[in-house]
């Protein structure tokens, strides 16, 4: 799993979760809070949507790590189960 | 063979606890909704009656807001459900009135656009629009999704604004009508939310009504892996050490399930419990119910006078008096839903509804015997409908007379049976259960008494008690 690859999936998410916004333009380094309306029921719902699509845990204490596309790649990329190989 | 353990069991499939099944199937959990009628829908559905469909609740689907409008409880449900805005097809209302004396003298319009509104208020009530905007300012900054706020008087709130005792009334009485479950006052954070719902947001609806947005809610939920026991009730929730052990069904299976999700109401839920609550049960009961008439017509209401009006909220007394009344139908007040007026862009729908709402007596239908009952009926049925005609365009009784096809009525009765509602009572206990927690630790409620009232408020309910009691596993926020 690249970073890049990484960043895809995180969209690929925001777009089925919140189909109405537009996510062409975003900037991986601004907050997503910033560049889209999305309040904390969309927040929980990534989470949750990371777990069912990819096994993906993340504890309430990391959420602050989800705050923008580059963070969620930084944070996530390693828990991706392929990781290891890459 | 039907399973027996299940991660979550609901009971309902109202449009609560479709929306908690969808949430809750979505995210792989084992989920069953039991549900007693062979319909979908509960307070929301629809029957074949004489060849003919008929829409039961929904006169209008409220907070609408247009494409693109982001952050207001439909684009929080639909999000939530993963459900298209294209899939719902809402057509939006016309306009509607707050019709106020003998013959509706006093008349506020308003429409989905809220400046409407703020402009008949200034210019009826032109010493009042000072106040007005501080209370449109003061709803706007309310937080109304917190779940442990502390219950204010509305009446309390809303006279500190505004003055004049028949603008107040005019304001409450569309609000009180779409969802209050308490008599002459709400809680003001239920104010807040219905006055945003009605009037910040709007009306609308499916060209094909409720249908529309039951089979939705049934196909997310079949796709998401969702099962479903129609005609299957549950007659009992038996506890064992604090918890929810088992549930009993109507056929006398049994179930166990690791979370409950009850959308049968507080008071119903707790009469459920073995042992049964019934002192718990008993303090909270809704008495606030409703008659409807329903006239199917041979041509649209636009032919009779009636084509702007989607709806009319009604009142001739001295001052608004929401509150179970002592005879069997208060005509006083009461609200007229005529459906072909949404705005369903050139469509016409087959043939023209004109449909009355007014408070009624639960207890005063409930004892008659069936003669006296279907006369009744019909006696009230011709009051309403008359009483409602004042506050419309004049129209001629004869031309009505030839182009009504066919009527239905119903009654708090009717409610209580295939609602399960105790009193028949349409917005359930007037004491809300935010949190949706009960004396046992893995039952909760959803819908009507966890407090969010009318379609979407159902299904918000059921989305939020689904996301905080069992995907989130109730975690403090
Ligand atoms: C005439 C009328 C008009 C309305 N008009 C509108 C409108 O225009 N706009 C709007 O937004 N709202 C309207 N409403 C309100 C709206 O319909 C309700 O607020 C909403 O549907 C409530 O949904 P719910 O899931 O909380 O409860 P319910 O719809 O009551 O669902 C509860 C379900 O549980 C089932 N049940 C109960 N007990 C058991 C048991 N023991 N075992 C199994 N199943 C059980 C019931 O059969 C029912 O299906 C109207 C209501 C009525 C009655």
């Amino acid at each position: 799993m690249t970073k890049d690859a990484c960043k895809k999936l995180v969209i690929d998410i925001i777009s089925d979760i919140a189909p109405d916004e537009d996510l062409s333009g975003i900037k991986p380094e601004i907050r997503l809070r910033d560049q889209l309306q999305l309040d904390s029921m969309d927040f929980l719902d990534i989470v949750m949507e990371l777990r069912k699509r990819h096994g993906i845990e993340v504890p309430e204490a990391d959420y602050g790590h989800l705050a923008s596309l580059e963070s969620c790649a930084d944070y996530l990329t390693p828990k991706f189960p392929d990781a290891a190989k890459a | 063979m039907n399973d027996s353990r299940y991660e979550v069991a609901i009971i309902g499939a109202g449009m609560s606890g479709l929306a908690a099944g969808i949430r809750l199937a979505h995210f792989g959990k084992k989920v069953c909704i039991f549900e007693r009628h062979n319909a979908p829908g509960g307070l929301n559905s629809f029957y074949s009656f004489a060849g003919r469909k008929y829409d039961v609740g929904l006169h209008a689907m409220t907070n609408y807001v247009p494409p693109g409008v982001k952050g207001t409880p439909l684009g929080k449900l639909l999000r939530q459900l993963r459900i298209d805005r294209e899939e719902f097809a809402l057509c939006p209302q016309k306009q509607s009135r707050i019709a106020f004396g003998p013959r509706g003298e006093t008349s506020l319009r308003f429409t989905n656009d809220f400046a409407v509104l703020e402009a008949e208020v200034a210019a009826r009530f032109p010493a009042q629009i000072d106040g007005w905007r501080g209370l449109v300012q003061t709803v706007r900054a309310y937080d109304d999704v917190s779940l442990d706020a502390q219950p204010v008087s509305a009446r309390e709130v809303v006279g500190r604004h505004l003055t004049d005792p028949l603008l107040t009334d005019m304001i409450f009485c569309p609000l009180m009508y779409y969802g209050s479950a308490q008599e002459r006052d709400m809680e003001f954070g239920q104010f807040v939310i219905m006055f945003k719902a009605l009037f910040l947001e709007g009306f609308a609806r499916p060209f094909e009504g409720v249908r529309l947005i039951l089979r939705v809610l049934l196909e997310k939920y079949r796709a998401a892996g969702g099962e479903r026991r129609m005609k299957c009730g549950v007659a009992k929730i038996i506890e064992h050490e604090g918890r929810a052990a088992r549930l009993i069904l109507d056929n006398g299976d049994e179930i166990a399930a690791d979370q409950v999700i009850s959308s049968a109401g507080f008071a119903e839920t707790m009469r459920l419990c073995e042992p049964a609550h019934l002192a718990e049960a008993g303090q909270n009961t809704g008495a606030l119910s409703f008659i409807e008439t329903i006239s199917v017509l041979n041509r649209p209401p636009a032919a009779l006078g009636w084509s702007d009006d989607t709806i009319v909220f009604f009142n001739d007394s001295e001052r608004f008096d929401y509150a179970r009344p002592a005879d069997q139908v208060d005509l006083r007040s009461g609200v007229v839903c005529l459906p072909n007026n949404f705005d369903f862009a050139g469509a016409e729908l087959p043939e023209g509804i004109f449909r009355v709402t007014c408070l009624a007596n639960f207890d005063r239908w409930a004892s008659l015997p069936e003669t006296v009952y279907q006369a009744d009926k019909q006696r009230w049925f011709a009051a309403a409908t008359r009483s409602a005609r004042r506050f419309l365009p004049a129209a001629d009784d004869g031309a009505l007379a030839a182009a009504t096809i066919t009527t239905d009525m119903f009654t708090p009765r009717t409610i209580r049976k295939f609602t399960g509602h105790l009193n028949g009572a349409i917005y359930g206990a007037p004491n809300k259960i935010r949190h949706g927690r009960t004396h046992l630790k893995n039952l909760f409620l959803c819908g009507t008494d966890q407090g969010f009232l009318g379609i979407v408020g159902a299904m918000l309910s059921g989305i939020s008690m689904a996301n905080y009691h069992v995907l989130q596993g109730g975690a403090p926020r």
